[in-house]
């Protein structure tokens, strides 16, 4: 549903279906649309056929990586003899995207289903949710769903009377972007700060607690349910036809500038162009969209041509000089300098850089530094070199990808877009060459 | 003020039902390090803003040192290490909110709070306004939180009203 406006004829209602429904956020209305019969089903179920009929469900993460479910789940060994944890990713901070707070706004049920679930298939008896400390709606409607499963006993050491324990915990964030990178969400839950840790060991060797971890995203977990229920044939279902690669729905929070925006659900292979004209209901009156950045504000930026072109999946976004990433789509019209915003973009990366790794903590900050003196017109030609310097400096180069994201807008905006950078630069008297001293 | 130097007039927040709550809690994690962000956030909910003594009290409720405990209360944006104004405004100016107005937003509540600038305090210590990243609201412009309020598609013109409604 592009809530908060009424679902759109063309999108597919799987994770969305019950948006704006307030019925539907309690345990019995949300029994009553079906709730927790996939996980009555799942607990009945081998851990080992539940990640086979993920893995051939096709779905993948909707966190930004899109790494298979199933193939992430096979990596966990049901009775190596140590425990095993589930982490539910729910600290959404990427810029653009606020999809995952809407499924537990409406939806917090799903989630807890779907995190059941999960910690069954990879044999884990916890499972954590890790929520932004700032989505106060978010929490309130997580724990009130928790409690209210665990008085039902759908949740706790006999769940849904099949003598098995499940526990799922809401952990509350407390206000840093980087926690939603994996290896920082696991430091900050065991009490540390958030700095992200050398990869390997991956989590599924040595996770939280030092202990085998599967880190899945909301949108992920919330569509297990269906999976289980519906069948992996079904959910393969919504896909284009010339691309077995990306299958499932995808909720896309569209924000910026544009006419309708809010989260729309639609199969993977939808046309952009129809998504972003007629689902959102185009540009604002007398403007015309110059850039869209697609995946939340780490991924590439687009030219309007670009994303016109763009069949919406993971290989359509990557055909298009982007990436799917979170599917928070930011629409930038003719009236903005896109300089401003990058910039914008480079002093969050620099707020939010954990600041373990010299080139994001240097880079972040210079980066900024540099585009901010562009947008107040006091920049020069060479600053566009020393730009793409220090952003390749960024690059593959540090223990997570913040400073890559931070790098991301300055390559795509001064490739894609250097008119914008261009006339800023032009707003400067010229300079001369002060004459050399003997 | 050192830790050593902690007031001795401070009552502690974990006793009663904040230490039933806390010994809850201990049992959904291995660690006893992994109740430090609930702890630190029990303090804050209690007493408005995480001091000195409120880090050294968690510090010895979980076996760990004060300066563990500031290390990671210095981490996290949302731990206040100050106290804050009756209303604390963080409104959200990042690019999907920037593009849609937001600084003008900000300085709307400025203006109207009488706060000289962002982050000090009105003269009534009754506001205080800072800018934030990203709140995960970005459909619905411009968001802010007030406390642990979350307000959503504030705009120039509803910034009086708004204000006037915390009261």
């Amino acid at each position: 549903m592009g809530f908060p406006h009424k679902p759109h004829e063309r999108e597919s209602l799987v994770l969305s279906k019950h948006f704006g429904e307030r019925e539907a956020i309690g345990l019995d209305g949300w029994r009553a649309r079906g709730g927790y019969t996939a996980l009555q089903k799942a607990l009945a179920m081998q851990p080992a056929e539940i990640v086979q009929l993920v893995k051939d469900s096709g779905l993948r993460g909707r966190g930004g990586a899109g790494f298979p479910t199933g193939v992430k789940w096979s990596f966990m060994k049901p009775g190596d003899g140590k425990p095993h944890y589930l982490v539910c990713n729910a600290d959404e901070s990427e810029p653009g995207t606020f999809k995952d707070r809407e499924i537990m706004r409406w939806t917090p049920h799903a989630l807890v289903e779907g995190c059941a679930i999960g910690a069954h298939a990879i044999g884990a008896e916890v499972a954590y949710v890790y929520i932004r400390g700032e989505y106060t709606e978010a929490l309130e409607k997580m724990n009130a769903a928790c409690k209210d499963a665990y008085a039902a006993g759908i949740l706790g050491k006999n769940a849904m009377g099949t003598g098995k324990t499940v526990h799922v915990y809401v952990h509350k964030g407390a206000g840093a972007y980087i926690c939603g990178e994996e290896t920082a969400m696991m430091n900050s839950l065991e009490g540390k700060r958030g700095n992200p840790r050398i990869k390997p060991p991956f989590p599924a060797v040595s996770g939280v607690f030092g202990q085998p971890t599967t880190i899945n995203n909301v949108e992920t977990l919330a569509a297990v349910p269906h999976i289980i229920n519906n069948g992996a044939a079904w959910y393969q279902a919504f896909k284009r036809a010339d691309n077995p690669k990306s299958t499932g729905t995808k909720l896309y929070s569209v924000c910026g500038n544009i006419q309708r925006p809010g989260n729309y659900e639609v199969p993977m292979g939808f046309p952009f162009k129809d998504f972003l004209y007629d689902l959102c209901g185009g540009p604002l009156s007398g403007r015309q969209f110059k850039a869209i950045i697609p995946g939340g504000i780490s991924v590439p930026i687009q030219t309007r041509d670009e994303a016109e072109a763009t069949l919406m999946d993971y290989e359509g976004f990557v055909a298009n000089g982007t990436m799917l990433g979170s599917g928070g789509v930011i629409v930038i019209d003719d009236a903005q300098n896109l300089v401003k915003q990058i910039a914008r973009a480079a002093r969050f990366f620099a707020h939010e850089s954990c600041a373990q790794c010299t080139q994001c903590r240097e880079g972040t900050a210079w980066t900024t530094k540099i585009l901010e003196r562009i947008v107040a017109g006091e920049g020069t030609h060479e600053d566009f070199d020393t730009l793409l310097e220090i952003a390749e400096n960024m690059t593959g180069k540090t223990i997570c990808v913040l400073s890559d994201s931070c790098a991301t807008p300055v390559i795509s905006g001064l490739t894609k877009f250097r008119a914008d950078f261009e006339a800023l630069i032009k707003k400067k008297k010229v300079h001369m060459v002060p004459a050399q001293v003997a | 003020m050192s830790v050593d130097a902690a007031d001795a007039s401070y009552a502690p927040v974990f006793t009663g039902a904040r230490k039933t709550e806390l010994n809850e809690l201990l049992t959904r994690y291995p660690t006893k390090m992994a109740a430090l962000l609930p702890a630190l956030w029990m303090v804050q909910e209690d007493r408005g803003w995480v001091s000195q003594e409120g880090i050294a009290e968690v510090a010895e409720v979980l076996d760990l040192t004060p300066a563990y405990v500031k290390g990671v209360v210095t981490f996290y944006t949302m731990y206040h290490q100050h106290p804050v104004a009756t209303h604390f405004i963080q409104v959200c100016t990042t690019s999907p909110c920037n593009v849609c107005g937001a600084e003008d937003v900000v300085t709307a509540l400025l203006k109207h709070t009488g706060c000289e600038e962002l982050g000090v305090q009105s003269p009534d210590g009754k506001y205080q306004v800072i800018e934030v990243e990203c709140l995960g609201a970005c459909g619905f412009n411009t968001p802010l939180m007030v406390n642990e309020r979350f307000i959503e598609s504030v705009t120039v013109d509803s910034v009086p009203a708004l204000l006037a409604s915390l009261d």
